[in-house]
């Protein structure tokens, strides 16, 4: 690092200037020769030229050629956003022989001809942009990366399939992995479903196997029922502590033979069961399914006779031959240090009281596509059988499609798994039950790999297919055949008129919408949302699984909708991209940390309470400020406080931004 | 005649303080005499401006100017020293960066003017007379200097080789830089002589500075007891201290009275007043703005605060919508 | 004034909020005035008064601030004090002469490229409203009034006074 920002004075500067068409992305709004032309006769530029693709390797020679050929000491590009390309043109900087960190970036395109409807005057605010960047580019001095070891262990947090196939990939590939996962077993969303769409193959056949391959990994410490509440470092170096929740029980001894459940003092269950969604009552000891993974039972202290307060006999207590209960236990926290973070934690569905003339909460045999989800599986609630809640067995269903998505009032996105979730739930509730399936709606979307060959199945099999957002579902009959039954009310856009449906059961197809703590956890590891609140990758296309954070990555529908085969490939992108950080076993931390200038700092110690990472301390002896550059994460927070302009900030100091200030104004 | 080197003294804008100042050198200043003749000094010898007329270009080694510049008189003034002497020194904080008469600025000249002879309280002056440059009095013409729309430093009037700031310099200062000077050494062009380093460094209450300070709401001196040994800004004082350049020998806070920043800034620094404002602005506790704006409702008049003596040579200069002065 | 006239806005954005929020408005081809000349800083704490100061000394018509909204700071807190800052300096600029509607700080995050083209068209037609503020000019002009260096003429005429 260098610790000296002043000017050699003895060096001439001599600065390349290239700007680069873009194709037409920029040429078309930008008069690129013009500017090229115009920077020539800025002071210090002795080479400007405009091409093509300045990206393109040939562009990228022409930066390397020049450097050698005009003993160029500064490049600037202007180009395309830094975001995408500043790697690029550093490390062309670096071919040619000179310090990577001599060049500079100037965003004419995405600040520029994109956002521009004029091209006189979008030329005009080129040059302008160019004449800041030259400016500012004789202002830098060369300065080198850092390299910091990284941690050879993986932080994933959720297990769903997203978190499981992350944790998995990791383990394999021999990183240790930490599985944090909030409920008291992991498998997410999966975990609830009896099919999976379009094969059809079970839910619990492809994943139960890997859950308890995660149970007994060596190299996975899976803590379920657990949260992790701080998280703190940088890239290859996060701390983080992790609250394990008191389970009453001594996972040690456990086995998850369900003794204890089955003698509780409760005989029958006290509260709903989250895992079936409501359907029924669980015990306040209880195992969320079979096959949860880890295989522990856990009691739940809200509904615990003992432990809320009340007597209780404590039945279960004896009932369990390894003394596994343990009333005594409390929280853990865990502290972890870990190189990497990918964060799994999928998604809720949408809450279908918020559409309240779909009548959710107030008919009876108005169901979520969840509960369906459940109530089709063999092993759930109603060990298969499709019975709606006043006993009857349906002999018509209508499922609704988009429920809270596409739609300005709840959500404006499309949720991509329920037209498919649908069609599955279409063809179970058939197979189950043999009733007259009614799908409403708005456009079918079914992409993917035998996805429409599953639609039109499906129409082969004489479903019945409505186009038409729902308006209305009612019990009020306006006909015989409406009375005793739920009357959808939609309107037909294609046969154009408003049908009333007559059914048995309703099925709502709710959307995927963010996890209500999603701004926690987003906080948590300094990560962005996008609007609807999904975790926000660093690039749509280019970086779809990193965060604007390195090394915190994401993974499945946390980051937005998806299916399993989406998520799964997901999740192993996000394993791959910590694998492609951890492997190396070192990082390159960017250089534009803060350093005090010892003489000129009075030791006032304002720059002490700036600094978020305690990077700042105060050297007792000496009284001045000391910024360990380890911590530093180069906000340049610290400097922006110093009375004395005592700090200095490698890319961002004072000098470069009062040129670039100056300069990008001077053109009129 | 005297071979001793020539020494000279003036005062344009100034309260007269920095000449005090350097006579308080007391025996020093005869120690002084000795070495040095001067050439003019009028707050404590009697020169005439023919005097200095009389002088050959260069003559004067070097000669201390303090006050800041307003009037055309001062401006003649400057420029004839400036070519009598070898070395300016801007002398006091008027001189090096406006002073106290620079928040003139902050006012439009006719609105000065209107003010001092209309409407103060004490005058009365129902024909509105103002002076004027010129008046034909039995026969013979008077004049007075022109006064100009706003107050300026004195580097904005004329080459300045040296500053020593202060309101008024510590006299120490200017034996020291004079001592220097007739040793033959010249520091660099534009060198401002007093230490390179914020007044926090020689504070005597520097140690009672915590080192997370944060303030809940600054405080006004004249409201609340001053502890007289705490860090005045840990108790909610606005103290400049943080963003003055040392050299006065900590006088206002020896004195139990929170720096005000008459030293300016230190190297580097283009305006004080963004400094101290950054840099107080750091220290305060509330995230939200009404805790925020009621943290420093205190600092009633920021300009006064913060660019108590540096407003001619800050980055704005003045009031920004006055009147633009008129080329002559 | 023309009706031509463009104010020049500098916009100090921070790296991982509002220059991303720019960049998505430039991604989607959102059109705005062409107004602004982008400083880029790692965050909105980096922001010295300072740099405002000379903005507008230096010929800015108004300065625009972006950072993450309060809560999202890549670096936790850099915007509160960004704000911090901005209250007194707002403030102080109203006594020196400078209209409130010429520095603005807004909360744009990574995913608001509507919000900041707005931002910046809301705030440009407040300064076309205005007018130019040309600093750069009443500066140089502000020293019309001096005795420039003394002309031989000047120094005869000083010398004479009688
Ligand atoms: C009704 C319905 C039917 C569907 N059917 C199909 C289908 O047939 N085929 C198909 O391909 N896709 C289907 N999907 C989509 C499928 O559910 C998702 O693609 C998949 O579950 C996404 O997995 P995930 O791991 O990202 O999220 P999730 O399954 O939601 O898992 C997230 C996990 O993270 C945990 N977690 C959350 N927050 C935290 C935290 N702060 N700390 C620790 N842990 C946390 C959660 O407890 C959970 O275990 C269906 C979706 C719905 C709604
Ligand atoms: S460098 Fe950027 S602007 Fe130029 S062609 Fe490549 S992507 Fe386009
Ligand atoms: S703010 Fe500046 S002068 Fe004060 S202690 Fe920190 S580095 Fe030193
Ligand atoms: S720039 Fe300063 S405040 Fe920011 S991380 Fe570095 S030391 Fe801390
Ligand atoms: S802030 Fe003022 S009182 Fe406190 S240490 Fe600095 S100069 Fe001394
Ligand atoms: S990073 Fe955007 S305001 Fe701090």
């Amino acid at each position: 690092m260098v610790s000296d920002n002043s000017h050699n004075p003895a060096e001439e500067v001599r600065i390349g200037f290239f700007i680069c068409h873009c194709g037409v992305n920029i040429a078309s709004k930008i008069d690129v020769a013009e500017v090229a032309k115009f920077a020539e006769t800025l002071p210090g530029v002795v080479v400007s030229r405009d091409y093509k693709y300045m990206c393109s390797d040939a562009g990228q020679d022409l930066i390397v050629e020049d450097i050698k050929n005009f003993r160029l000491n500064r490049i600037v590009v202007a180009a395309c956003s830094p975001f995408l390309h500043e790697k690029t043109f550093r490390t062309a900087t670096q071919r040619g022989g000179i310090n990577p960190f001599l060049c500079h970036m100037v965003n004419i395109r995405e600040h520029g001809s994109w956002v521009a409807e004029d091209r006189v005057t979008a030329t005009e605010k080129a040059k302008a942009m160019a004449q800041g960047g030259v400016g500012r580019v004789r202002r830098h001095v060369a300065l080198e990366k850092r390299r910091e070891p990284v941690l050879q262990s993986v932080l994933v947090v959720g297990g769903g399939i997203a978190g499981i196939q992350a944790a998995l990939t990791l383990a394999n590939a021999g990183k240790h992995v930490y599985l944090v996962e909030r409920e008291p077993t992991i498998g997410g969303h999966m975990a609830q479903f009896d099919k999976t769409f379009p094969t059809l193959d079970c839910a619990a056949c492809i994943l139960t196997p890997k859950m308890s391959e995660v149970g007994s990994h060596p190299n996975i410490t899976l803590w379920a029922y657990s949260e992790v509440i701080h998280s703190e470092g940088y890239v290859g170096n996060y701390k983080v502590k992790v609250r394990r929740k008191a389970r009453y029980i001594n996972e040690d001894e456990c086995t998850g033979c369900m003794e204890c459940v089955e003698h509780c003092s409760f005989k029958t269950g006290v509260v709903d069961d989250e895992f079936n969604v409501g359907l029924v009552k669980r015990k306040p000891v209880y195992m969320s399914f079979p096959q949860a993974v880890p295989k522990i039972v856990v009691i739940d202290p809200l509904t615990c006779a003992k432990l809320s307060g009340g007597k209780c006999e404590e039945s279960c207590i004896p009932a369990c031959d390894r003394q596994a209960l343990d009333f005594t236990q409390t929280e853990r926290v865990e502290e972890i240090e870990v190189g990497a973070i990918i964060v799994a934690t999928g998604f809720k569905t949408f809450d279908a009281k918020r559409k309240p003339y779909y009548g959710y909460g107030d008919f009876p045999n108005v169901y979520t596509s969840l509960e369906i989800e459940r109530m089709v599986t063999s092993s759930g609630p109603t060990e298969g059988e499709v019975v709606c809640r006043d006993g009857r067995v349906p002999k018509s269903v209508g499922i609704v499609h988009c429920v809270g998505s596409r739609d300005h009032q709840t959500n404006r996105w499309c949720s991509r798994v329920c037209c498919m979730a649908s069609l599955k739930l279409a063809y179970l509730l058939k197979e189950h039950t043999g009733a007259e399936i009614y799908n409403f709606y708005i456009d079918m979307r079914t992409p993917g790999k035998g996805y429409e060959e599953f639609y039109e199945r499906l129409l082969e099999e004489g479903n019945h297919f409505i186009r038409g957002r729902v308006a209305e579902v009612t019990d009020f009959a306006m006909r015989p055949e409406e009375e005793n039954h739920l009357i959808i009310q939609v309107e037909d856009t294609l046969s154009g008129y408003v049908r009333r449906v007559p059914v048995d059961m309703v099925v709502l197809a709710v959307g995927i919408e963010p996890q209500a703590d999603a701004s926690v956890v987003r906080r948590l590891f300094n990560i962005s949302c996008s609007d609807e609140g999904f975790f926000l990758e660093r690039h749509p296309k280019l970086a779809p699984v990193s965060t604007a954070t390195e090394g915190v990555y994401l993974a499945g529908c946390c980051q937005g909708p998806r299916d399993i085969p989406d998520t799964v490939a997901q999740a192993g992108a996000a394993a791959a991209e910590a694998l492609a950080l951890l492997d190396p076993g070192f990082v390159e931390m960017e250089p534009m940390t803060a350093y005090v200038e010892n003489e000129l700092c009075s030791g006032c110690k304002t720059c002490q309470t700036m600094c978020p990472y305690g990077a700042i301390s105060n050297d007792a002896e000496r009284k001045i400020a000391v910024i360990n550059p380890m911590l530093c994460k180069g906000c340049g927070t610290c400097v922006a406080s110093c009375p004395s302009g005592a700090i200095h900030q490698n890319l961002f100091d004072d000098q470069e931004l009062f040129d670039e200030i100056q300069e990008v104004l001077a053109h009129a | 005649m005297s071979t001793k080197p020539k020494v000279g003294f003036y005062w344009c804008a100034s309260c007269g303080g920095c000449e005090e100042s350097f006579v308080d050198v007391a025996e020093a200043i005869l120690d002084l005499a000795q070495l040095v003749e001067f050439a003019i000094f009028p707050v404590a010898m009697d020169f005439k401006r023919q005097d200095v007329e009389a002088l050959d270009d260069g003559e004067i080694f070097a000669t201390m100017i303090n006050g800041a510049i307003r009037t055309s008189e001062q401006e003649e003034m400057c420029h004839l020293l400036r070519r009598k002497s070898q070395v300016i020194i801007a002398y006091g904080s008027c001189a090096y960066s406006g002073g106290i008469p620079a928040l003139a600025n902050l006012v439009s000249k006719e609105a000065l003017m209107k003010y001092v002879y209309e409407d103060a309280p004490t005058v009365v002056n129902p024909d509105h007379a103002r002076p004027q440059t010129e008046t034909l009095d039995q026969g013979r013409m008077a004049t007075l200097p022109e006064i100009r729309e706003m107050v300026r430093s004195l580097d904005q009037v004329i080459e300045v080789d040296y500053s020593i700031p202060g309101c008024a310099p510590n006299p120490k200062l200017v034996l020291a830089a004079l001592q220097t000077l007739l040793s033959g050494e010249r520091p660099p062009k534009g060198a401002v002589l007093a230490p390179n380093v914020a007044l926090c460094a020689n504070c005597p209450r520097i140690d009672t500075k915590p080192r997370e300070l944060s303030v809940k709401a600054f405080k006004r001196p004249h409201l609340h007891e001053v502890d007289p040994d705490t860090c005045l800004l840990a108790q909610g004082f606005l103290c400049m201290g943080p963003a003055t350049r040392s050299g006065c020998g900590e006088a206002c806070i020896r004195g139990n009275m929170p720096c005000t920043g008459c030293y300016g800034p230190v190297d580097g620094i283009l305006d004080q007043g963004a400094k101290i404002l950054t840099s107080l602005a750091s220290l305060v506790e509330a995230h939200d703005e009404a805790g925020i704006d009621h943290a420093m409702e205190a600092i009633v008049d920021p300009v006064g605060s913060f660019y108590r003596y540096g407003m001619a040579k800050s980055l704005l200069r003045r009031k920004i919508d006055l009147p633009t002065p008129v080329a002559r | 004034m023309p009706d031509t006239y463009q104010p020049r806005i500098l916009a100090f954005f921070c790296n991982w909020c509002t220059y991303t929020a720019a960049d998505l408005a430039g991604v989607s081809r959102m059109k705005y005035a062409p107004t602004t000349r982008v400083v880029r800083v790692m965050c909105s704490g980096r922001i010295d008064p300072q740099f405002i100061l000379s903005a507008f000394a230096k010929g800015a018509d108004g300065v625009l601030i972006g950072g993450c909204h309060p809560g999202d700071c890549h670096y936790l807190e850099g915007n509160v004090k960004c704000l911090r800052r901005f209250r007194i300096l707002q403030r102080m600029l109203v006594d020196l002469g400078i209209e409130p509607e010429r520095i603005r700080l807004e909360w744009i995050s990574a995913s608001e490229g509507g919000k900041l083209k707005e931002v910046i068209n809301a705030m440009s037609a407040d300064l076309v409203r205005l007018g130019p503020l040309n600093l750069p000019d009443a500066l140089r002009s502000f020293d019309a009034e001096v005795l420039k260096e003394e002309t031989e003429a000047e120094v005869q005429e000083l010398v004479t006074i009688p």
